[in-house]
């Protein structure tokens, strides 16, 4: 009952949605070449199923093999920056110059330099469009780790590194979550540009590039979907993760 | 022989913008082993400083700090530390927070020793049952007694506490005044607290300092030699009352001074 309760304002609300969708088009008259009703989506998935599932696959391994690397790479410079002062001093402006260029614009920058690499383009393109986030946030959590916290152990003669796993490192945690919840969506996006911009027959972007040269607005629309739906199983894989590692940091759960 | 912690003629400036702002001028303290030291002062006056000095956490400019017979030049593994702030490790439990010195410390040490060293610390703190609970889980009152246990837990030879009591309601400190007396007892230590509460200075203390204003330089010594523990009702006692009186007295010395001082 409760979670009945719960759940039918929001499956009420999409259905509703999707009805007026529906009677829309119907009322309209509009012909599947000019738009899409939900009814023509499931034919779509079940048409390009094959294609669905290769595609899927592509997006997401790429998709999560970038952010890998932005989490590796945006760590390491959060943690030069937030250790030392000069270096963050010097490298701050530098990314934020960097962050403000639409990545769109260096998609196909990247698909001429290494031409024909295009999981390397597609990594590339969503590890430098996720890394910033991350970066940010684990440099300002290392940089107001307030000084107590420091010295229970610098006193007991703990090395720098030791001060780093037991203490800074996990005080780190919730920031650095918060920022990779960003950085997930990000990553996503950065995969669907080159796939979509650059389309080398590889991934969701290059079947709704497909869809779209053919005016098939079912296969479009039923990309969008999948799309949607990758994303969230993406961004909640974080939240597990969060879960599992920086659990501690939730007080409503005690 | 030579007390336990000795700190002479130490003299020391920060640099700020504005030029070096001394804070230490030619400071002598020692105190000797198993003995408890108090120091009060004006706010601001380099109390602070003091215990990182000892702490081998900074260089004084001049002067020497030694414990133990050996001078102190970095950080040594035998000081505990408790602050105002208990710095709970959120992501531990009280038990795991207790046991955190002895991974330094003594990494070969078993877990099992330090789990049970642990408990029976925390035992004596009055939080067995507690010992499995998140930091976020406790009052105020009981993380700064974890936070103790954490500073005792690895038997050091001098305990700095800066202002532990300092953000508890009144009935809470006097809580932990007595529990200071039983720990001491049951695991001698020797210490220095820093603290701007002179009811607890004169009940916690054998000898109370009073430090000038900045640059602070001893300004007057208190020797209370009732022995420990002691009852907090000695603090409504007319000995006590003409202690606080004469401690109070001193700070308003010491306070007078900062006009002229620079």
């Amino acid at each position: 009952m409760e979670f009945l309760r719960k759940a039918a304002p929001p499956l009420i609300a999409i259905a509703l949605i999707l009805a007026f969708w529906e009677w829309l088009v119907w009322f309209k008259g509009w012909p599947t070449y000019k738009m899409a009703a939900p009814s023509d989506l499931w034919p779509a998935f079940w048409k390009y199923r094959t294609l669905f599932v290769k595609m899927g696959w592509e997006t997401l391994w790429r998709t999560v093999v970038g952010l890998g690397v932005a989490v590796v790479f945006g760590t390491l410079l959060g943690m030069i920056m937030g250790f030392s002062r000069l270096m963050r001093d010097a490298l701050y402006p530098v990314l934020v110059g960097f962050n403000a260029i639409p990545k769109a614009t260096v998609v196909p920058v990247i698909a001429l330099i290494f031409i024909g690499q295009h999981d390397f383009n597609t990594i590339l393109i969503a590890f430098m469009i996720s890394f910033f986030p991350i970066a940010v946030s684990v440099s300002i959590g290392l940089s107001t780790l307030e000084p107590e916290y420091r010295d229970i152990l610098r006193a007991l003669g703990a090395s720098r590194l030791t001060i780093f796993w037991k203490i800074a490192l996990p005080k780190t945690l919730p920031e650095f979550f918060g920022a990779l919840k960003v950085a997930v969506t990000l990553a996503f996006i950065g995969t669907n540009l080159m796939e979509i911009v650059e389309p080398h027959g590889r991934g969701l972007g290059a079947l709704f590039d497909s869809g779209k040269i053919n005016a098939d607005y079912p296969l479009m629309f039923a990309v969008l979907f999948a799309l949607a739906f990758l994303g969230i199983v993406l961004f909640y894989f974080v939240v597990l993760l969060e879960r599992i590692f920086a659990g501690w940091a939730d007080r409503s759960a005690s | 022989m030579a007390d336990l912690v000795e700190i002479k003629g130490v003299t020391h400036a920060y640099r700020t913008k504005a030029g070096p702002l001394p804070v230490l001028n030619d400071l002598t303290i020692s105190i000797p082993e198993g003995e408890f030291c108090a120091v009060v002062g004006p706010s601001g006056c380099g109390k602070s400083t003091l215990t990182r000095l000892i702490a081998g956490l900074m260089k004084p400019d001049s002067g020497e700090v030694w414990l133990h017979g050996e001078r102190v030049k970095s950080p040594r593994k035998t000081v505990g530390m408790a602050f105002q702030n208990p710095v709970m490790l959120e992501w531990r439990t009280i038990l795991e927070n207790v046991m955190l010195p002895l991974e330094i410390v003594a990494p070969s040490m078993p877990r099992a020793r330090r789990e049970e060293r642990a408990r029976q610390l925390l035992a004596l703190v009055g939080l067995s049952g507690f010992e499995g609970k998140r930091p976020s889980q406790l009052s105020g009152g009981m993380r700064q007694r974890a936070s103790l246990c954490r500073a005792i837990v690895h038997k050091p030879e001098v305990l700095i506490m800066d202002e532990p009591f300092g953000a508890l309601d009144a009935f809470t400190r006097e809580d932990l005044w007595q529990l200071m007396h039983r720990l001491r007892a049951e695991e001698p230590f020797t210490a220095l607290l820093i603290t701007h509460d002179l009811r607890e200075s004169v009940y916690l203390a054998d000898e109370v300092i009073v430090l000038s204003d900045r640059p602070a330089r001893v300004q007057y010594r208190m020797r209370i030699d009732t022995p420990s523990p002691r009852p907090i009702e000695m603090l409504y006692e007319p000995d006590s009352v003409a202690r606080l009186a004469i401690l109070r007295e001193q700070i308003e010395i010491a306070q007078g001074r900062s006009g002229g001082a620079h």
